[in-house]
């Protein structure tokens, strides 16, 4: 499989998703 | 001026001033300079040299420093919560916290894996052709890794300060 930090778009779109799992992870850390 | 208005005013100026420098440069290597040397070293003749003479080792110099600064301005905000903010002992500190492991992370990779690795790119340390090949590729991507964590960072740093407060301003 491709290593997404390869390209631009891989790097953009996979902090975009690490940002949206770790928002779900400090709302429910910080009790919704 | 107050003590407090000091720490909190000028020294989040300051966190933040030098963030820009360091997170501006880690954004002008991926968005812009990889591609062009990559387009440079392909010309006939190649016209990278000038690129990596004059350009790398100035932007690299000034993106590590800013780098040192903003971690270093980021402790003297948090000051005596950093273990409560850091261990996330805080509910409140949690988006701070994790902002900060984030930039943490992001400062460990600027000094511990694309400087030294850099240096051998640059041939300021001695590298066999291979090794340069392989610290090439290391650096890049801890520097594809920075520009990742640096979205989340970023939502965190400004998060804490807005969408994880309970009334916005």
């Amino acid at each position: 499989m491709k290593n997404p930090l390869d390209s631009l778009w891989g790097t953009v779109i996979a902090g975009l998703v690490l940002t949206a799992v770790l928002y779900l992870l400090a709302r429910s850390a910080m009790g919704g | 001026m107050s003590m407090d208005a000091i720490h909190y005013g000028v020294g989040r100026w300051l966190h933040i001033l030098s963030g820009m420098m360091w997170v501006g440069l880690l954004y002008y290597f991926n968005f812009v300079q990889v591609e062009a040397l990559r387009r440079a070293a392909a010309d006939t003749p190649p016209t990278n040299a000038g690129i990596m003479r004059h350009v790398v080792p100035r932007a690299l110099a000034y993106f590590r420093y800013a780098a040192l600064a903003t971690v270093a301005m980021g402790f003297w905000l948090l000051a005596d919560r950093a273990p409560d903010v850091l261990l996330f002992r805080v509910r409140a500190y949690i988006p701070i916290g994790i902002g900060a492991w984030l930039g943490l992370i992001m400062f460990f990779n600027v000094w511990v894996l694309i400087w030294p690795n850099q240096k051998k790119v640059l041939g300021l340390v001695a590298a066999s052709d291979d090794e340069k090949a392989r610290a090439r590729r290391v650096a890049f991507l801890a520097s594809r890794t920075n520009t990742m964590l640096s979205i989340p960072m970023l939502f965190f740093m400004v998060g804490s300060g807005g969408m994880f407060r309970a009334s916005l301003f």
